[in-house]
């Protein structure tokens, strides 16, 4: 048995099953980081750093003609979002009710997907993690409200990477009011403006709650690193007659290797 | 010209993929190309000839042993069952049963997308939008 503890829930495999489900339905379309950077993983929950190849000198030695350094390394995040379950839903479900009310984990949900994006694109200083928005080596490039010109803004961003010899092809990270303005837009001449950012980028538009404005970043490999210790899973907490307290939960870590293969275009 | 390793369209594969199915193919013609050198040594009688070819043959399975590193570098489970089949003696088959279950056991464990695992397997989402 895992630390998860499902086995202790009262809750069937077939209702497990409508979790998980409804868990990935809901996360694989917000989680926008996986969707542009390098993942490595899962390594297991067992697995608590990621090697940074670095090493610190300690100064307080005790003896003489002896060095010492010790290694550097980035400890991995865990992160939790909890909710709860009805038992009574769970038993609906169970008599092949169609509509159950998942409302909680489907928060949950949106929540992990959010801290994850943050955390990659905008940093989580206290875990030692640099954003790729905040180590960009570029001058950022304000979005604005006025979709009508993202084209010349994410060209703008696309032509910087270029000129520091950063290949594409590149996607973007927008955020969702700015994925809305853009699904919404269609330039003069009906051309819309999603495809006209495709052609720009060569890559995708991501919506990515979570992300302020938006990021362009290069997709040729080896800039972004995401390391999953444990991948996306649901746990057991407690349970009592009415509801099941349980948790969504991943454990990882994020670094960035280039600098200059990313723009940041807040709005 | 074809580009017949693909059989999506290939504007739609992300980089990645493009690049396995082109290793993939490298390998299939490796192989291919091994086969055929042995099928000619098996009817050449001429020392010189045969030398030559010999020759050849173990530059193309060099080749082939390439390909298939690269593949097991970028999938860690194939590695983990290979390690329990290659350079091994004794049955085959119970070999790499044995191991295809430990590696699969053992990657679920740590929550990769496979049957067993009780993580979701969502993993990376690379080329999807």
């Amino acid at each position: 048995m895992s630390h998860l503890l499902r086995e202790h829930a009262p809750i069937t495999e077939a209702g497990w099953r409508l979790l998980d489900d409804e868990a990935r339905e809901r996360l694989t379309p917000a989680l926008a980081a996986r969707k542009l950077v390098d993942f490595s993983g899962p390594h297991g929950w067992d697995y608590s750093a990621t090697n940074l190849g670095r090493v610190e000198e300690i100064a307080d030695v005790p003896g003489d003609g002896v060095a010492a350094g010790q290694r550097r390394v980035l400890g991995l995040v865990e992160l939790r979002a909890h909710f709860s379950i009805s038992r009574a839903q769970l038993d609906d479900a169970e008599r092949g009710a169609q509509d159950v009310d998942l409302g909680t984990l489907d928060t949950a949900a949106r929540r992990v997907a959010i801290a994850e994006n943050a955390a990659v694109f905008h940093g989580l200083s206290s875990a030692g993690i640099r954003g790729i928005a905040g180590t960009s080596t570029h001058d950022q490039i304000n979005l604005g409200e006025d979709c009508e010109v993202y084209p010349r803004h994410v060209a703008k961003a696309v032509d910087a990477l270029r000129g520091e010899g950063v290949d594409g092809p590149y996607g973007l990270a927008l955020s969702p009011e700015g994925h809305t303005h853009v699904l919404e837009t269609a330039e003069h001449g009906g051309y819309p403006l999603l495809e006209h950012l495709g052609e720009i980028l060569g890559g995708p538009i991501v919506w990515a709650p979570g992300v302020n404005g938006g990021v362009v970043v290069s997709l040729r490999g080896g800039d972004f690193l995401f390391e999953s210790g444990q991948d996306l899973s649901i746990g057991y907490e407690a349970h009592d007659a009415d509801s099941v307290q349980l948790y969504l939960e991943e454990s990882f870590s994020f670094r960035v290797a280039t600098p200059e293969a990313a723009v940041p275009l807040p709005s | 010209m074809g580009f017949d390793q693909y059989h999506e369209p290939a504007q739609e594969l992300p980089e990645e993929a493009r690049t396995f199915a082109r290793i993939c193919a490298n390998l299939i013609e490796e192989a291919e190309a091994i086969d055929w050198y042995e099928q000619r040594l098996s009817i050449e009688r001429d020392p010189d000839a045969r030398a030559i070819m010999l020759d050849a043959e173990g530059e193309e399975f060099k080749h082939f042993a390439m390909n298939l590193e690269f593949l097991f570098r970028r999938m860690p489970l194939w590695r983990e069952i290979a390690q329990g089949i290659l350079f091994t003696e004794g049955d085959i088959v119970e070999h790499g049963e044995e191991s295809e279950e430990e590696a699969t056991e053992g990657e679920a464990a740590k929550g990769a997308p496979l049957a067993g695992s009780e993580s979701l397997g969502i993993g990376s989402l690379r080329g999807s939008r």
